[in-house]
This record gives C-alpha cells, structure tokens and sequence, in this order.
C-alpha cells in the first residue's frame, strides 16, 4: 500500500509523464529496494543482444543491478545442483523449451501464469495469443526464435554452381568438400531424412520408427569422411571463414554476425532450417524478485529491439511488424530472421517432446556410430 | 636369557623398565597419532566422504519406490503374466496426481527414460491429462498412452521398484537387463562404454611404451653424468614437469594443428603440399603426443632415482670378464633397472588412464578417453547414476594398480623432482 | 659419462648416436615450451610465425596479446581468484601435512603404511573421478559454488605434496640433533624453532610450492564444483582454447612458463640449502 501511495502521489507531481504502462512500472521498481538480478545467458554475441535490449534500459530505469553469467550450456545441471544445495543464487535463466520441460517436471522452475505476469500487446492482446506456438510452455516463456542452418562460403564455390537446398550438403559429387555439424544427433538426422527425400513435415513421425532412424544414420554414412564435428558455437564461422570446411551448420545469428560485421562471404540455405525456441525460466522461489524485470524483458517493444542486434526472430507476433533496421549496419533484418516468409517455408519445428524421450538413446547410438 | 637377574631393571621412579618403556612406547604412539588426526579427519571429510557418497549413488535407486510408492505397493501379488488390475492403474493414477501437485515427475521419468526411450513423454503426457480421467482407469490410461498396455513397462516398475540398482553397472560396461530380469548386451548400435575403456587402456599403454623409450635413454645419461651437468639436465625434465598442463596442452595445439607450427615448416621446406597438411591434431596422434610429453617427466624420474643406485663398477666389471657391450647391457645393467621400470610405468600407466583435459582439448573423435564420458553424462545428459558408475569402475582399476605400485615401490619412497 | 679409452670404434659411434638421441628427447621435452614465447609477440592473431618474424622485422612483433591480458577484467578477477584459492589452500595442506607429517616419521606410528596410502590418495585417484565425487558431495553440504568448497577441494589435492617432501626431509633428519638440543639444556619449543625448524623448513617450503603450483594449474576440479563468481585462471584458459583459441592465452602460457621456472629455481636453491646445512654435500 505504501508503495501505491509514492506512485500516486509521485503520478499527481506530475514528474512522470510518459507512456503510462511503462512508466508506472518504472516506478515501482525504483520504489522498491534497488536489487542485483543474477541473469543466466548463453554469452557471446546473444548475452549482448540482451544487455543492449533489455538489461541496459531496465538498469537506467529501475536502478537494479545485472550481473551476467555465462551458464545457459549447463543451466539444466546447474539449476539441478542449487536446488539439490538448498543454495539457488540465480534469479532468472535462460534456456531451451526442451531442457526447461525437463526443470518444470523436476520443481526446478516456477510455473508460470503467462496472461497475468505478461504484458499486453499494445493493440491489448493478451500474451496467450501474441506469442507463437509452442512459446509459453507451462513454466517456460520464449523471448526469440532462432534457427539451426547450414550455411557455405561462396567462394568455394562456381558462381553458375551454388548450393541452395539441404540435399546439396550430402551430394559430394556436385558440391565437394568439407563440412562441419555439430557433435549431436539433433538436427542432423533431420537433415539427412529431409536430403533422402523426407518431407519436412514428416520427419519426426520417421525419426519415430527403427527403419527411419536406420535411413538417416544410412544418409548420414554418405558423408561422414568429409565430416569434421563442431562442439562449440564458435567453431563453425571459423571454420568456414579459414576456408577449412566448404558447409558449416550453425545458429543463424552466428552465421548472420560474420557475414555483416565481419564481412564473410558467407551464405545461408534456409531450406530445411531446425528452428526452435528459447526463452525464460525462473528458478523457484525468484518469481517476486523477478516479477517486474520478466514483465518488462518480454513486452513487444523490448522483443522487437533485440532484433536489431541479432537476427533471431521476436517471439511476439506483434513484435515481428516492428523488426526494423541492424543497428550497426543499418542492414534491413527483416529478410534475415528465421521467420521470415521466403526463410520459413520449408522450416521443421524442432519436436521437444522427442528429443525429451529419445536424445539419450540417439545420443548414445550416434556417439556409437561415430566410433566405428 | 637364562642368566638375566631375577630382579627386574627398574627406573629411578621404581617402575619396572618393560612397564616404562611400554608406557612410553604407547605414549609416543599416541602422540604421533594426534599429530596424524587432524589431516585425517580433514580427509575423510573432504576426500574419503565424497568418494563413498559417490560410490553410493551409482547403485542408489529411489525414484521409483518413492514417487510410485502406491503402485509399487499394489503391484505386490502381480503374477507378470497378464496386464495388473485395475487397483494398480488406480494408485498409479494417484500416485501420478500426487507428483503433479508438488511437481516432483521428472526424476521418475527421467529415470525410467534410461530404461526405457519414451517413458518421459508417457508420464508426462499422462499426468497432463490426469484431470479429465474417470474409472476405470485401466482403460482410460492404456488410451492416453498404449505403454501402459504393455507388460514390459509393468515388469520395468515392478524391477526398478527396488532400492538399489544394478542398471548403472550394466549401462556403463554396454549391458542390460531384459524386461524378465535377464542379462543381456544391448543392442550393437549402443554399444559404445566397453570400447571406450579399451581404447583408454590401450593408449594408455602406448603412451607408457612411449615414455619408457624415450626416458630410458635420459634417465640413463642422467644417472651416468657427473653431478654438475647432470643437475643442468636434469632442470630440462623438471621444466615441463613444472608447467601447468593447460600450457603444455596449448603448445602441442599451436605446434600440431593444420595451420600450425610443424605444418607450416613442413610446408616452407617442400615436405608437404599445402594442400595435403598433416592432420596431427583432433585425434589419437594428437592425444598420444601430448600425453607423452607432458607424463614422460613420471618415467624418467623413478627411472632416473633407481639408476643412481646401480654402481658404474657392475658394467666394467662384466665388460673386463668379456662381455660384449650390449650382452653386458642386457644382462647386468637392464635387469636391474627393472623395479624403476615397473614403478615408473606403473605411474605413468595410473595417471594416463584418468587424463580428462588432454584427450578432451586435443583428442577430437578417436582420442577421447572414457574420462571424457564421466564429464559427458555429469554436466550434458546428467545421468549422475551412470557417471557416477563409469567413474567408480575407473577408480577400482587405479586402485588396483595403485596398490600394485604400493607393493612394489611403496608410495613413501615416490620422490617429486 | 666420459667413453672408457678401451672403446672401439662401434662404441664410438654408438656413443655419438646415442648422445644424439638424447638430445633429441631433450629437445621434445623443453622445445614446445619456448617455441610458444616468441609467438606469444606475434603481431597477427595467428598460432604460427609470422613471415613479418621471421625476417626479424620489429612490425611482426607485439606486446598487443599481453595488453589484452592486462585488460581484461575477466583475466584480472581469474588471476585474483587463483591466488585468493591458490594461497588459502596452500597454507592450510602445508600446516595440516607438516602436523601429520611429523606424526607419520615417528617410529611409533600406528598402521603407518595405510595411512600413509590413504593421505597420498588424493594424488593418484584421477582427478575427473574426485571432481565428481566431490561435486555430489559438495552439493548436498552447501559447498559447490562456493569460495571455501573450491578451497577445501584444492587443499585435498596439495596434502599428498606436502606430506611427501616433508616426510622425506624428516627421514633424513638426525634425530640425534634434538637429543643433543635437550641434553644441552634446551627445552622442547625451543628446540622445535631453533634446530628442527631451520632443518625441516626446505621440505615444507618445496612442499607448499608443490601445493600452490597444483592449485594453481588445477582444471577438473573447478570446473565442476565452483561458481562463475570462482572462475580460476585455468578454467578461462580452458575456455578460451576450447571455444575461441586466441593468441592471448599464448601470452598467458609464457607467463606461466616463467612462474614455473621462477619456482624451479626457488626449489632448486631450497634443495641444496638443505642438502648443506645436513651436510650431505659440499656446498
């Protein structure tokens, strides 16, 4: 209640004076102790997207404090092992549908209420509905789509000659060379099944049989000599930037970074891109302490600002009309999200649910297959 | 003794020397126990403590009797012939309920995931729908999901309703339990630990092959030159010895990869085509370079400690009664380098087997250590359970060896540098 | 290792041979560590000699790697938490193992080879396994990620050190100095500092080192059980060489290399300062 008061009596000075949601909520925060938020990312170039975004506006209005912690690789395990210590010292994290339906099936996260922790859209949509599918998972909400891709270096490559769809990265005839995927079965076996003639839609229902997985590991056989596997992120632009490898698989804003910022003749066959989610949890017992960060970090103006320092797509359908320009580059992005019409129309959504059910076992065989 | 007098000796104070000389004796034994305690202590909690705990969870099995107590219960009197009753799919049901509420599933369905692919979606997919269900609840249930229409995933429950687990074990040597209880390999497209332990056995032992050869030579110069320069040398082997591994392993990647070091000289001088680069790096030679060179300081230094010991005399005299060089080599001086040889091997032969940051920054595919899979099952697909088990058959073969070494060397008499 | 003057000329050549030999592996063993000092002033951010080097040209040389060491606030704080790690846990094996230590050379030591296997443990179980046993463990104590859990940790690792060298030097101790001491009229403390210190204190001061430098360098171990708030100065480089391999982790390894013979050189003054005062050499 005192709290109402600062703000109404602060509202009647007459010192606030601008788009009242944002405002109010501003306000609060600042009437309340100034905290540190301990916010779990990925790092890179993504953490950045988010400072810029997110972190940086809600410091200079709330006066709390970001600290950065470079976990999301191992949020799962980490988040497992505060909770088993009785010491939780993260405040919010971020991390993939998947390992997150994993951490609400543990009590690990809070769940989550989405239409009354969320902002509206500023038409008054309510999140359930502005948000795409699969975003808001029961303790999960998704900040961003990004898409796992194949990109080439074109100049390893005729210009009358040059690869445009996922079975041109298993036709070592026609397009020679190395290539460099990452170390799991995810993604992977997708690709090969969509390359052996799979329609993309259909790939998880084969994937569910002995003879569809026995297909893809067969495609995969095709390959495997000239395969050289990537296990961090930062491994497939260098890779293709040293010309080491003609075909890379990668996150698309790592791909998209070394083309604009670095210049890399770099280009992306959209074809069959593996897109997917990623977002927040909160780890349980935070959500108060969170509360007015999370509603403020997934509103659609703080989506859509993202876009303009990474090219992963807004998780809010309102968002996306907002994309505008690079903010270094001044590059349109529109054309470079993973959701972007042309980009989309071959697009498999990555199934959590199976790979939930069967990345161990795949993990596993993979690793075998690898071995032999 | 028959001519000791027949009055004990005793001390000033009039107590009889044995009694004395006993008390003093416990006493001194006391003392250096209490000297010895704190560490002790310190240890065991630190040390000992966490191994055991370790020890303990990979056979530790308390999903299942615990988030399915209910069931587990009712599944009692259960013939394994045909599909439980009714009663057990409803204490399943609450049991689930249950979980839902206070949102404990995912350690069942995880667990029952490494039994069984695709026991997480049915648990998770069931408990979902657990509100709109009626009784029956056989029928309501086998409809969510057709597994639990199968005896298997009863047999599964009923076998894993047990404390403690053999599963562990048997994943980590590429074995199984079918659902009746029999052992069985799993299916050869899984089978990856068995070999994984091979390989790290057999590098393991190249790479002490490897440092043998090229220790004994050193150790051998070192132990046959006079003081002053064989000090200088030996500043050489403890250099390496000296330096973070990190470093070590850093330097063989500059030195080894494609666009490295040695191809780059290689390349200059006409050996190799640009084209055709060495790739010495990202595999088993990469792996077994490295590890020489950071564990040959290991073989050289016992080598080195037990060749000193050998007089120079031995080797003349047996050349002056004729031996020719290398029969007198053979048959004088190898013989007794034979304890430096097993200590210095078995040492290095320990240490190579529990490598993780080497194989993992240079080993790429064909040099990963089963260390690697430890790391990979405790921080990636978290299968503490299955980690916990490689990690605790590792230890039991270096403790093996360890006491192995321990009989022959005798850990006190290990000298560092 | 002088040829005796009966050698014939196979041995002659033999001997070359093996010379040769010798100085081949003494080149493998010591050439990848200064092969990586010049590199580390490489002016490209390349792992390889620049042709600019090669010619001795003062362009293709830098200090640009050792600036980005120096200001990094990531390297900086990995550096601090190192020694904040490194010395805490030093001091406390160095005084736990010279207590025990001193235990352990008592003739009266009970079940002295067991005991003595179990506190050298810590340096032949491998390291991946402890890391694991302590990062269940830690955990359920509120210890992983957590200042005192990373140092407790690394002082398990140090104690088989220390135990080692301050055991030896206590094996060469003549205890018949301390009788002599007390015959003298000396009491126990006074003979403790005045004649048992000054002889035992170059095994305890190697033993510290040898614990320090295995805190110092150690991996595994951090990885699992400490915090991003406990980075150490080999977990950055880990990271960096697993992810972005960056000549400035070349600038670090040579600083290293210098640490390391900087401790070499300590130890090996603090061996023959010993060997001297026991009158095991002429000095």
């Amino acid at each position: 209640m005192k709290q109402r008061e600062v703000i109404s009596r602060k509202g009647r000075l007459g010192i606030a004076i601008a788009v009242a949601g944002v405002t109010t909520l501003g306000l609060t925060a600042t009437a309340q102790a100034q905290q540190t938020l301990n916010i779990v990312s990925w790092g890179g170039a993504y953490s950045m997207s988010q400072q810029r975004a997110y972190h940086e506006p809600w410091m200079e209005m709330s006066g709390d404090e970001i600290v950065n912690i470079d976990r999301s690789g191992n949020a799962l395990a980490g988040l497992r092992a505060q909770s088993q210590a009785g010491n939780v010292t993260w405040d919010l994290v971020d991390m993939l549908p998947a390992d997150a339906m994993i951490a609400c099936a543990e009590g690990l996260i809070e769940p989550l209420d989405h239409d009354e922790l969320l902002a509206d859209a500023p038409d008054g949509t309510p999140p359930s509905e502005d948000f795409v599918d699969g975003a808001l998972g029961e303790c999960f909400v998704a900040s961003i789509v990004y898409s796992n891709i194949v990109a080439f270096n074109t100049e390893m490559f005729p210009e009358d000659n040059q690869p445009s769809t996922i079975a041109d990265v298993f036709d070592l005839e026609n397009f020679p060379g190395k290539r460099t995927l990452m170390r799991k079965p995810i993604n992977n076996l997708e690709w090969a099944l969509v390359a052996d003639g799979v329609a993309p839609e259909d790939v998880y229902d084969v994937l569910e049989t002995e003879e569809g997985i026995q297909r893809a590991f067969a495609k995969l056989d095709t390959i495997k000599d000239e395969v050289i596997w990537w296990e961090e992120g930062a491994q497939p632009p260098q890779l293709l930037a040293d010309q080491e490898v003609a075909f890379a698989s990668a996150y698309n804003g790592r791909i998209f970074n070394a083309m604009v910022t670095e210049d890399q003749p770099f280009e992306i066959i959209w074809d069959a891109q593996v897109f997917e989610l990623d977002g927040w949890v909160v780890p349980t017992g935070r959500l108060d302490k969170v509360r007015d960060y999370l509603r403020f970090a997934t509103d659609t103006q703080r989506l859509a600002d993202q876009a303009q320092y990474i090219s992963y797509g807004p998780a809010r359908e309102s968002s996306s009309a907002m994309v505008s320009t690079h903010a270094e580059t001044g590059i349109e992005m529109t054309e470079h999200m993973p959701t972007y019409g042309p980009n989309f129309a071959t697009a498999i959504q990555k199934d959590d649910e199976f790979w939930a059910d069967y990345n161990d076992e795949l993990t596993q065989r993979f690793d075998a297959w690898l071995a032999q | 003794m028959s001519d000791s007098p027949s009055v004990p000796l005793t001390t000033a104070d009039g107590v009889p020397l044995k009694v004395s000389l006993r008390r003093a004796v416990r006493r001194s034994k006391v003392k250096a126990f209490l000297l010895v305690s704190p560490l002790l202590l310190f240890l065991v909690v630190a040390f000992v403590m966490p191994i055991f705990d370790m020890l303990w969870r990979s056979v530790d099995n308390p999903e299942v009797s615990t988030h399915l107590s209910r069931t587990v219960a009712s599944l009692e009197g259960w013939d394994g012939e045909s599909l439980p009753d009714e009663a057990v799919f409803a204490a399943l049901v609450e049991d689930l309920r249950e979980g839902q509420e206070v949102r404990n599933l995912g350690l069942l369905s995880s667990r029952l995931n490494y039994e069984k692919s695709g026991m997480r979606s049915t648990i998770s997919r069931t408990a979902r729908r657990l509100g709109r269900i009626e009784p029956p609840y056989r029928e309501a249930l086998i409809e969510i999901n057709d597994t639990w229409g199968e005896l298997d995933t009863w047999k599964l429950i009923r076998r894993e309703a047990s404390p403690y687990t053999p599963s562990y074990y048997l994943a980590a040597v590429d074995r199984q339990l079918t659902p009746d209880g029999e052992l069985a390999k799993v299916p050869a497209h899984l089978e990856i630990h068995v070999s994984l332990f091979w390989r790290t056995f057999w590098m393991s032992a190249v790479i002490t092959g490897l440092t043998l050869l090229l220790g004994y030579p050193v150790a051998f110069l070192l132990a046959n030159l006079p003081l002053r320069h064989s000090n200088l040398l030996m500043i050489l082997v403890l250099l390496p010895f000296w330096t973070s591994l990190l470093v070590r392993t850093t330097t063989w990647i500059a030195i080894l990869q494609s666009q490295g070091v040695l191809n780059d000289m290689m390349v200059a001088i006409g050996v190799i085509a640009d084209e055709a680069r060495w790739q010495m790096i990202h595999n088993k030679t990469g792996t077994i370079i490295a590890m020489t060179h950071i564990l040959l300081p290991f073989m050289i230094l016992p080598l080195y400690s037990v060749m000193k010991t050998i007089p120079p005399s031995y080797m003349r005299a047996a050349r002056s009664l004729g031996g020719r060089p290398f029969l007198s080599f053979r048959r004088v001086y190898f013989p007794l380098t034979i304890p430096g040889i097993a200590a210095g091997a078995i040492l290095v032969f320990i240490l190579s087997i529990g490598y993780y940051i080497t194989p993992a920054l240079v080993g790429g595919q064909s040099g990963r250590f089963i260390t690697n899979y430890i790391a990979y099952h405790m921080q990636t697909s978290l299968n503490w359970g299955l980690a916990a088990a490689i990690a605790s058959i590792l230890l039991f073969v270096v403790v093996a060896f360890y006491l192995v070494f321990n009989r022959l060397v005798g850990v006190d008499k290990v000298k560092l540098g | 290792m002088a040829l005796p003057s009966y050698a014939t000329r196979g041995e002659r050549i033999w001997h070359y041979v093996f010379l040769g030999l010798c100085a081949l592996i003494f080149l493998f063993l010591v050439g990848p560590l200064l092969i990586i000092i010049p590199l580390s002033f490489n002016a490209e951010p390349y792992f390889t000699f620049s042709e600019a080097m090669l010619r001795l040209d003062p362009a293709g040389y830098s200090l640009r790697w050792y600036q980005d060491f120096f200001t990094s606030s990531a390297w900086l704080h990995a550096i601090k938490n190192s020694f904040i790690i490194g010395i805490a846990s030093t001091i406390l094996a160095t005084v736990l193992g010279t207590i025990a230590a001193l235990g352990l050379s008592s003739r009266h030591m009970p079940a002295r080879g067991a005991i003595m296997a179990l506190l050298i443990s810590p340096m032949i179980v491998p390291l991946i396994i402890s890391a694991a046993a302590m990062f269940f463990f830690f955990s359920k104590i509120n210890l992983a990620q957590t200042y005192p859990g990373v140092i407790l940790a690394h002082t398990a690792l140090g104690i088989p050190f220390v135990v080692i060298t301050v055991t030896a030097t206590l094996s060469s101790f003549d205890t018949t100095l301390i009788r002599a001491a007390h015959s003298l009229g000396a009491n126990p403390t006074r003979t403790f500092f005045k004649v048992v210190l000054p002889l035992v204190t170059p095994g305890v001061v190697s033993g510290a080192l040898f614990a320090f430098i295995t805190s110092f360098d150690e991996v595994v171990v951090v990885l699992f059980i400490a915090g991003p708030e406990q980075r150490t100065m080999p977990i950055q480089m880990w990271s960096g060489i697993r992810e972005q391999i960056s000549p400035t982790i070349l600038a670090v390894a040579t600083l290293l290399v210098l640490l390391s013979m900087l401790l070499l050189t300590t130890l090996e003054l603090l061996r023959r300062r010993g060997e001297r005062l026991r009158g095991l050499s002429p000095g």
